[in-house]
């Protein structure tokens, strides 16, 4: 859970202004924007994803570093993004 | 320099590693703690101890979540998820940790009902679809994990969801780092302070340490080359006499932190008068609990807790370990009669606690280190 995983915005939730749906390695999920409602991220833009919640925004390099870094933690990263399959948010 | 693991960018390691030693005055020894479970990981992963002089030693701290949670709180959860008609919701990582009767696995396997979370949002869906039931949700970790639940919470109300609500056990921080700093077991020379943590709540909360205590925080990223040019930080200016907070991590840390994920806890919860810590005993004002205004969706209103202290099993030593007091394997049960497969304490179970970190990467390094020394003897 402490893990924070970059994802790629892919769109906004057209009805809910606080939700958007990312790209983490493949995996597309809804996830809640709502704490960068000072700066909300547009579609292609990355944030830092942590249980669900986009905690900041991040460039693109940072994001690919990042997720080098993770994919090389092993279990504690598939953990994680097998979490985030199943996760239901909407 | 003893052992070198390969990883990525390892010549830049290299280079950082050299202006370390160099900073290192002759006859001293340092105590640098990385406070964070994440740095804590990445540190035994990559053998990072390897690349830093003798004099310098990198002590565990206290910034693991599930490892500071004592056992009489997993108790008071199990108890609450198996009242009538409630599911509890919980993070993966709670699922095995020990209460004094078993862990969460111990008692769905003896009928409650506690499932796996992503996200606390993922709670809100259970509670749409079980509206006879209350879904309870296990919260727990410091500012960067409160931060959500508290949003979870803004969104319950607003959609008028009567059937969800919250076993608090958010912690923070900064009160346990100065714990660890009025505690006489510990002398510490400067702190790599949390990363995510530090996205939350932004790096002026740690200037007392700076100030009060005169001792340097660098806050860190999580890659290796971040926690080398940290420790090169502190090491600059303990050279230099210097203590001051620093942000190496600014690619990703905001000086001011989160204003919204301040706010979203401010409105849901508020601080305890004191809390618990696993090895750390009671802290003041070290962790939150639901804001009266949100009663409604407070479990420890809406449910008896039985709030049964439980002492640790008298063989685990995590307290030791999240003080920094102790090295994970210098802990008399380490490897033997706690492994990750059946932890005794805390510390094992977490991928971010020091024991588990040190059991699946770190033994390899310490065998690798002694056998290059026996090579090169």
């Amino acid at each position: 859970m402490c893990l924070g995983i970059p994802g790629e915005v892919i769109e906004l939730h057209p009805e809910q202004p606080d939700l958007a749906k990312v790209n983490v390695s493949g995996v597309r999920r809804m996830i809640n924007i709502g704490l960068l409602s000072d700066d909300p991220p547009a579609p292609g833009e990355w944030v830092l994803i942590h249980v669900g919640f986009a905690l900041s925004k991040i460039d693109e390099q940072e994001a690919a570093a990042t997720m080098q870094f993770l994919e090389g933690t092993g279990q504690a990263y598939e953990d994680e993004l097998a979490a985030l399959k199943a996760s239901v948010i909407e | 320099m003893r052992f070198v693991d390969e990883f990525r960018d390892a010549d830049k390691a290299h280079a950082l590693a050299a202006k370390i030693a160099a900073l290192c005055e002759p006859g001293r020894q340092y105590k640098l703690m990385e406070v964070c479970g994440g740095h804590t990981h990445t540190i035994y992963k990559h053998g990072l101890e390897d690349y830093l002089p003798e004099s310098i030693t990198l002590v565990h701290g206290p910034g693991c979540p599930v490892c500071v949670i004592p056992m009489g709180r997993v108790d008071d959860a199990i108890h609450l998820a198996s009242q009538p008609d409630v599911i509890m919701t919980s993070f993966g990582d709670m699922m095995r940790v020990p209460g004094s009767g078993g862990s969460f696995f111990d008692a769905n396997a003896e009928g409650t009902h506690i499932r796996m979370v992503y996200s606390p949002l993922d709670s809100l869906k259970i509670a749409r679809q079980n509206p006879d039931k209350q879904v309870v949700f296990m919260a727990i970790g410091f500012e960067t994990t409160a931060p959500s639940t508290a949003m979870t919470m803004i969104r319950a109300r607003a959609e008028g969801i009567e059937n969800f609500s919250v076993f608090c056990n958010h912690v923070t921080i900064v009160p346990a780092i100065k714990a660890i700093l009025d505690s006489p077991d510990l002398r510490l020379d400067g702190f790599i302070g949390p990363g995510h943590v530090s996205t939350v709540i932004g790096c002026r909360p740690y200037e007392f340490i700076a100030k009060q205590y005169g001792k340097p925080v660098v806050v860190a990223g999580f890659e290796p080359l971040d926690i080398l040019q940290s420790i090169y930080m502190l090491m600059l200016q303990l050279s230099q006499g210097r203590s001051e907070v620093e942000n190496q991590y600014a690619r990703v840390v905001p000086w001011n932190g989160n204003l919204v994920a301040l706010k979203a806890i401010g409105e849901t919860m508020e601080l305890r008068p004191y809390f618990e810590w696993r090895g750390l005993g009671f802290i003041s004002h070290s962790a939150l609990k639901v804001h009266e205004k949100y009663a409604a969706m407070d479990a420890e209103l809406l449910f008896q807790v039985p709030g049964v202290r439980v002492a640790d099993p008298k063989a685990c030593q995590c307290g030791e370990v999240l003080k920094g007091v102790l090295k994970p394997w210098e802990c008399k049960v380490f490897g033997t009669a706690c492994t990750p497969e059946t932890p005794i304490g805390t510390c094992m179970v977490s991928p971010e606690g020091a024991c588990a970190a040190y059991y699946n990467f770190g033994r390899m390094n310490r065998t690798r280190v002694a056998e290059a020394g026996v090579a090169g003897s």
